[in-house]
């Protein structure tokens, strides 16, 4: 089945219709963009310099904050990588979703267990069935997750679980419980970078994927395919050329499948042995005629080994996650060159390993292909790209989480209102099968940019330096003159516009426009490079000067305004 | 005389307005929107205001020179003076002159098309470029922090709650377009960017002016970037208004202009506003006044670098003024000039001047008035390192008046937009704004009365005489003359008084068109 009828058929149960902004354009015809990469899987000793650090820290975290860039630049590629695919633990520093939701109870009644809850205190541990509660809680659960984004330290973690949410993909919205919903996210952190298989195991059992895919419905009597389907076409095997399962394989796995049901007030999943079908499940000649059988109903749960170890015996497995793995950290198109001399060779590490997702990583990230340097501003960056890598460039302060409620606002305002609308809103794609730019061929990442979303982009940042987003007396901006200060030599308008050409730009600017922009901008109009030097000095001997301030503030607007919103190279990565 | 300033002159009277321009028969078609503004009050009008921006601060003493104190200003600064003898002269005085660079201007001003302000400035000048552009910019006190532009504030008054709602039918253009990869301060509003910024309209790309490197498609981050360039484009909701106005069917510049910076600028201007976007303000710009060293030549001093952006700017406003003639769009241009301070009095021993205070503006164009406003400055005998040009136009009089006069705001909002009230000036013509003509229509300057008027018989004209060439001319409401009632040159001024017999006249509205230099005016007389 190709991935238009796969669409029309799920179109009525999961596919939200979206309102089809962009202009599709000629350039989107995939001849356009050869990959002329030919680079392999040996490990990367070239250069490093800000361009391969910005690279490795854009593709595998969000954003590149020079002073990030400038510790990285002091390891070498290697121990950079061994860095960020440090993750054993989780970090005490997430801390917990709270009720940031209301000050009050008003929003629930008293007979709902939320009512119990204090405002400031977290809600994880205490179910409810109340839809308004729930839908504020998916709030309160999305600003934690991009809290935690945006705060990230010095790991893939937080990339990884972006990856793990379109690979395993619910929506929180039918889902329903924000309890579920935040096991579900702990369950992506918790394997972030370790078993795949262990993960897809844990994953299958996982209650909100068991609501999510109807798995709780799954009976003997009554067999829902919609898991076994996705297990299958969407989170294991793929709809590669070499994915040869039938739908008899759908239909058998569905029935290995079933009597797992969900506990909404423990949160847990757990099976019932009645509602399983103990009959023999015959699969299809891709799986060598496999057959699952456990006479007994309570060895139902070893049957889910079986089908997990039926399908993790298929080589397309490890091809399909590798892939995955490149068109969302490395690039769209696969050409037959990236088949065979990077898919091919990590799928065998990643068999090697047993299903570990962390050496496959160590492998494609200090790898001379990663550090290509066609790979650079080869790739638009998503809305999370976007906006996480933005605040944490710029440095821009949300409030502090001791004010729960202001820090609610504030960044509930990043994730519910601009990541929206930059269709990229976490924890609900717009289908099962996750954002487009991750998979659909051949736009792939072009997917988020559109009219509306680039104009978006460029308005959100002109009203972060222009006076910032005000809410309850705190203003989130963009300071034009702190993110000056941060780069090597302020003073010097030449090397000023060359941090921020290395800094915020994948691309190098050529001398002409840089010193139109010098001119322009900095200089206005004058020639000597002495008028900004001074002017920036005057401001440096006495900051709380107001007319000192003013000059410096107003040029250094128009400046980080040109290079963020009107230059576009801002926009990829 | 010309068409435009008869037609403006005929509001005096408004009764018999629309028989006037009938009487002018097709060429009159292009007085159209001006005629319907004219008579509908409230309706938007078509006046577009291109602002010329001279980087550096101008040397105003060189520009336009002192002839009535040549020896003090030849004193002051020996190694750059222009000899008195190639100072440029202007018709109707005497006493002040043009840098022998700007003959272009020589021609404007005599022509009528050139407004000279005379030592425009603001209380306690900053000397900073910076600081005092800002100054210019947001016409700021010397010690206020204004954090918008005086054009965004205009454009804020007159477009209320861009970009909400815009583009519409009434105003599909953008407000205002700015050249380069800058966006100036001038345009920005209270909460948005009023100005819009292109360089070249076919490509909104133009190396020399800086936008962005031209990319070649072929590798993955160039394709990227492309595309996104793409979308940004469709973004930009005005990039097909401007670019089909440039391109236009027939739209073409019908004259060559000088090969510049800044000529490049109005080139692409004038096709705009040819090709009928309804952008109210243009801005241009181009530097390097700040001329520390060497301004001139040392063989001679009518040559050099200052004398290079002089012509630069003369023969490229009047390509531009010649070109809106030919296109006919003349009468609803204004422009004007700045420069974020002069420069002192007395020369530096590098044959360059230092920072200073006051220098002249220019305003230009068909609507513009054909006058000096204000005097020469006064030069000391000895000048010392530190004397300045004081201020004697505040530069805030000039926006205010250029506000009112042309870009017809009322009292609320035209304190709104400046801050604080400032001082009306005769700049250019009001007409079209509802207000009464320059020179000829204001009140104070009534050069010509006439009484008994009406008359049935015989009317007494009494008139002054600045002196040199004076005409007094009786024409009919259709702009047809009847008579020549004076034509005299006079060694000196002078008081006149004639009388006209109007026995032979058809009953109904007839002018009288006074000339003598700066001096005009179209007195309705009425035969009963």
């Amino acid at each position: 089945m190709d991935r238009r009828d796969f669409f029309d058929k799920l179109a009525p149960k999961s596919l939200k219709s979206r309102t089809q902004k962009v202009n599709r354009l000629d350039v989107n015809d995939p001849a356009l963009t050869p990959l002329h990469i030919t680079s392999g899987l040996n490990s990367y000793t070239g250069v490093w310099t800000e361009n391969e650090v910005i690279h490795l820290l854009e593709r595998l975290s969000f954003g590149a904050p020079k002073e990030e860039v400038d510790f990285f630049k002091t390891l070498t590629p290697a121990t950079a990588v061994d860095l960020l695919l440090n993750t054993t633990a989780v970090p005490a520093s997430l801390g917990l979703p709270i009720k940031s939701y209301s000050t009050n109870t008003v929003d629930t009644l008293p007979n709902d267990p939320d009512w119990g809850v204090p405002a400031g205190s977290t809600w994880v541990n205490t179910s409810t069935n109340s839809g308004s509660v729930n839908f504020y809680r998916m709030e309160s659960l999305k600003t934690w997750w991009f809290y935690n984004i945006i705060s990230q330290p010095r790991s893939i973690e937080e990339k990884m679980m972006l990856f793990w949410s379109q690979h395993f993909t619910i929506e929180f919205d039918t889902v329903g419980y924000g309890t579920l919903c935040y096991k579900y996210l702990m369950l992506l952190r918790q394997y972030a970078t370790g078993n795949f298989k262990d993960f897809t195991k844990a994953m299958t059992l996982n209650p909100a994927m068991l609501i999510y895919l109807n798995g709780y419905q799954n009976t003997k009597t009554a067999p829902d395919e919609n898991y076994a389907r996705e297990l299958q076409e969407l989170f294991t095997l793929g709809k590669g050329p070499d994915s040869q399962y039938t739908e008899s394989d759908v239909q058998a796995a569905a029935r290995v499948l079933t009597g797992y049901q969900v506990n909404t007030t423990t949160n847990t999943s757990f099976f019932t042995s009645s509602r399983h079908d103990i009959n023999a499940k015959t699969f299809s000649a891709f799986y060598n005629n496999q057959v699952i059988h456990r006479p007994l109903a309570a060895d139902g749960p070893l049957e889910v080994d079986d089908l997990m170890n039926m399908i993790f015996n298929q080589n397309e497995v490890a091809k399909f996650i590798c892939r995955r793995l490149y068109r969302f950290f490395v690039y769209g198109n696969i050409s037959a060159d990236v088949e065979t001399n990077i898919i091919t060779p990590l799928a065998n590490t990643f068999r090697t390993n047993n299903y570990n997702i962390k050496p496959v990583l160590d492998q494609l990230f200090k790898s001379e292909h990663f550090f290509d340097v066609l790979q650079f501003g080869a790739m638009i960056k998503g809305g999370v790209d976007f906006l996480a890598g933005l605040v944490r460039e710029c440095n821009i302060k949300v409030p502090s989480k001791t004010n729960p409620l202001l820090h609610q606002k504030h960044v509930n305002y990043l994730t519910n209102s601009i990541l929206v609308g930059q269709e990229q809103n976490i924890g609900d794609p717009p289908n099962v099968a996750g954002w487009k730019a991750y998979y659909q061929d051949p736009t792939f990442d072009k997917n988020w940019i559109t009219t509306d979303t680039f104009s978006k982009r460029q308005s959100l940042i002109n009203t972060l330096v222009n006076g910032g987003y005000s809410n309850s007396g705190f203003v989130m901006s963009i300071n034009a003159v702190e993110l000056a200060k941060r780069m090597t030599n302020p003073g010097d308008p030449n090397i000023l516009i060359t941090d921020f050409n290395t800094y915020f730009l994948r691309r190098t600017l050529s001398q002409a426009l840089r010193d139109s922009i010098k001119t322009n901008i900095l200089l206005t109009g004058q020639v000597q490079d002495y008028y900004w030097t001074d002017a920036w000095n005057l401001y440096i001997s006495a900051p709380s000067n107001l007319n000192n301030y003013t000059v410096v503030n107003n040029r250094l607007k128009q400046l980080v305004l040109y290079f963020l919103s009107k230059l576009e190279e801002y926009q990829v990565m | 005389m010309q068409r435009r300033k008869f037609i403006k002159n005929t509001a005096i009277g408004t009764v018999a307005l629309p028989g006037i321009l009938n009487g002018f028969g097709v060429t009159a078609h292009g007085e159209n929107s001006m005629l319907s503004n004219l008579l509908t009050p409230g309706v938007p009008n078509d006046h577009i205001l291109v602002i010329i921006q001279m980087s550096g601060g101008n040397d105003g003493l060189n520009t336009v020179i002192p002839l009535d104190q040549y020896s003090n200003y030849y004193n002051a600064r020996t190694n750059i003076a222009i000899p008195q003898a190639q100072v440029l002269s202007l018709t109707g005085t005497a006493a002040t002159g043009l840098h022998p660079a700007m003959n272009a201007f020589q021609a404007m001003y005599n022509n009528g098309d050139l407004c000279i302000i005379q030592n425009a400035g603001y209380p306690t000048p900053n000397f900073s470029h910076f600081r005092a552009t800002d100054i210019w910019m947001t016409a700021s006190n010397s010690n206020e922090y204004l954090s918008t532009g005086w054009m965004g504030r205009y454009l804020n008054s007159d477009f209320p709650g861009f970009p909400n709602g815009y583009p519409n039918a009434t105003m599909p253009d953008p407000l205002g377009i700015q050249f380069g990869s800058s966006t100036s301060l001038m345009l920005l509003g209270p909460s948005i960017q009023m100005g819009y910024t292109i360089s070249d309209p076919n490509a909104f790309i133009n190396n020399a002016d800086g936008g962005e490197d031209v990319i070649t498609p072929g590798t993955p981050p160039n394709d990227k970037l492309l595309y996104v360039r793409e979308i940004s484009r469709q973004t930009q909701l005005y990039y097909n208004s401007v670019k089909n106005a440039y391109n236009a069917a027939g739209n073409t510049n019908m004259v060559t202009y000088p090969s510049n910076s800044l000529a490049n600028q109005l080139k692409i201007i004038a096709r705009l506003i040819n090709g009928g976007l309804k952008s109210k303000i243009y801005v241009a710009s181009f530097g390097g006044f700040d001329t520390h060293s060497g301004q001139t030549n040392t063989t001679d001093t009518t040559t050099g670098s200052h004398a290079n952006l002089l012509k630069i700017l003369a023969d490229s406003t009047k390509a531009f003024h010649d070109d809106l003639k030919l296109m006919g769009k003349d009468n609803r241009v204004l422009g004007m000039t700045f420069s974020e301070f002069g420069r002192r009095i007395k020369s530096n021993a590098s044959g360059g001047t230092d920072h200073g205070y006051a220098a002249p503006m220019f305003i230009f164009g068909t609507p513009a008035a054909s006058s000096i406003i204000g005097a020469n400055p006064v030069l000391p005998a000895n000048a010392g390192v530190n004397d300045n040009i004081p201020m004697s136009n505040d530069f805030r009089d000039i926006y205010w008046s250029v506000l009112k006069r042309w870009l017809c705001q009322d009292a609320p909002s035209l304190t709104d937009i400046m801050v604080r009230p400032y001082t009306e000036k005769n700049i250019c013509s009001s007409l079209d704004c509802g207000g009464s003509d320059f020179n000829r229509s204001n009140p104070e300057v009534d050069y010509v009365k006439a009484y008994p008027n009406p008359s049935q018989t015989q009317s007494v004209i009494e008139f002054e005489t600045d002196g040199g060439a004076t005409v007094l001319e009786l024409m009919t409401a259709q702009g047809v003359k009847i008579q020549n009632v004076l034509q005299h040159v006079y060694d000196r001024p002078k008081m006149i008084r004639v009388t006209i017999d109007m026995t032979k006249l058809k009953p109904g509205m007839y002018y009288l068109n006074f000339q003598n230099g700066s001096r005009r005016q179209m007195k309705p007389v009425v035969k009963m």
